[in-house]
């Protein structure tokens, strides 16, 4: 259970237990303000090793599997999303997005990350008010916004007729 | 070599990420919400196909990727279905993992005790 505190308030971080978003956001105000150089080094060099573990579930499918490029893709984010739940759910994938930034949160294991997340923390409310409804609480935006997205260019590509190489 | 582009490019679009988070001063929903938007309307451009064959997993793991497949459901299905394709397309290729995530997670809070 998070423990409400008074904005401002002096709360020492090991003593009050928080809920994983909380923490970040304190953590962040305390730690000393790192160059924006280095946390992009930080992020790209995570982000490029989740990348390069994705390429590398990906040969394995297609090697093994002897699937195309294509039929490839689904089973790897797939993959990568059990790897970022587990690790979610073990506390250690927020210590690694701790350190590494939107290295951690851009690839498509930050998305399982913040939907499992919210569903831990909100176990306590319930599995249908609590799991059930907080799980798309951070998730959500990047849902609505990208099936908005992609409705207006599909209509703009119904309108023109538009003939793109989508296949 | 797709291994070397794959961490080059994913890594760079974690980069764009972090940009925004420390000059945009933006949080990482709105964030992510661009980070979508931009990626569909690459695809929206036919920009993001080649990427994907350029750099493998680097485009196809990052968040930009989803809006990417996203776009590319609707239109792929409007060409084969006409209008209502828009519709029913979307969630077409983001199936494995919208359906995915929202599994795991679930079981994940049915069996991990909640810390703290």
């Amino acid at each position: 259970m998070a423990t409400k505190t008074r904005p401002g308030a002096r709360i020492k971080l090991n003593s009050v237990s928080l809920d994983a978003e909380d923490y970040k956001r304190i953590a962040k105000k305390h730690e000393p303000s790192r160059s924006v150089f280095s946390n992009c080094a930080r992020a790209f060099l995570v982000g490029g090793v989740i990348c390069t573990i994705g390429q590398a579930i990906q040969e394995f499918f297609k090697a093994v599997f002897d699937m195309s490029e294509r039929e490839a893709a689904n089973p790897t984010v797939a993959v990568l999303i059990i790897i970022s739940i587990i690790l979610t759910s073990m506390g250690v994938y927020d210590k690694i997005a701790q350190w590494a930034g939107a290295g951690s949160a851009v690839p498509v294991t930050g998305f399982a990350n913040s939907m499992c997340s919210s569903a831990l923390e909100s176990r306590s409310e319930g599995l249908v008010l609590g799991v059930g409804a907080n799980m798309f609480k951070l998730a959500g935006s990047v849902i609505v916004f990208g099936v908005v997205a992609a409705f207006v260019i599909g209509i703009i590509y119904a309108i023109f007729g538009i003939q793109g190489g989508h296949s | 070599m797709i291994f070397l582009w794959a961490f080059l490019i994913g890594g760079a679009f974690c980069v764009v990420g972090q940009l925004m988070f420390d000059v945009g001063k933006l949080t990482p929903a709105h964030t992510m919400s661009t980070l979508v938007v931009v990626g569909a309307v690459l695809d929206g451009l036919g920009w993001y196909e080649p990427l994907v064959k350029f750099a493998g997993a680097g485009a196809s793991v990052p968040i930009t990727s989803f809006g990417n497949s996203l776009v590319h459901g609707a239109v792929t299905e409007l060409h084969r279905d006409g209008w209502i394709g828009v519709i029913t397309g979307i969630f077409d290729v983001t199936s494995a993992g919208i359906s995915s995530a929202i599994i795991f997670s679930f079981l994940a809070a049915l069996v991990v005790r909640p810390k703290g």
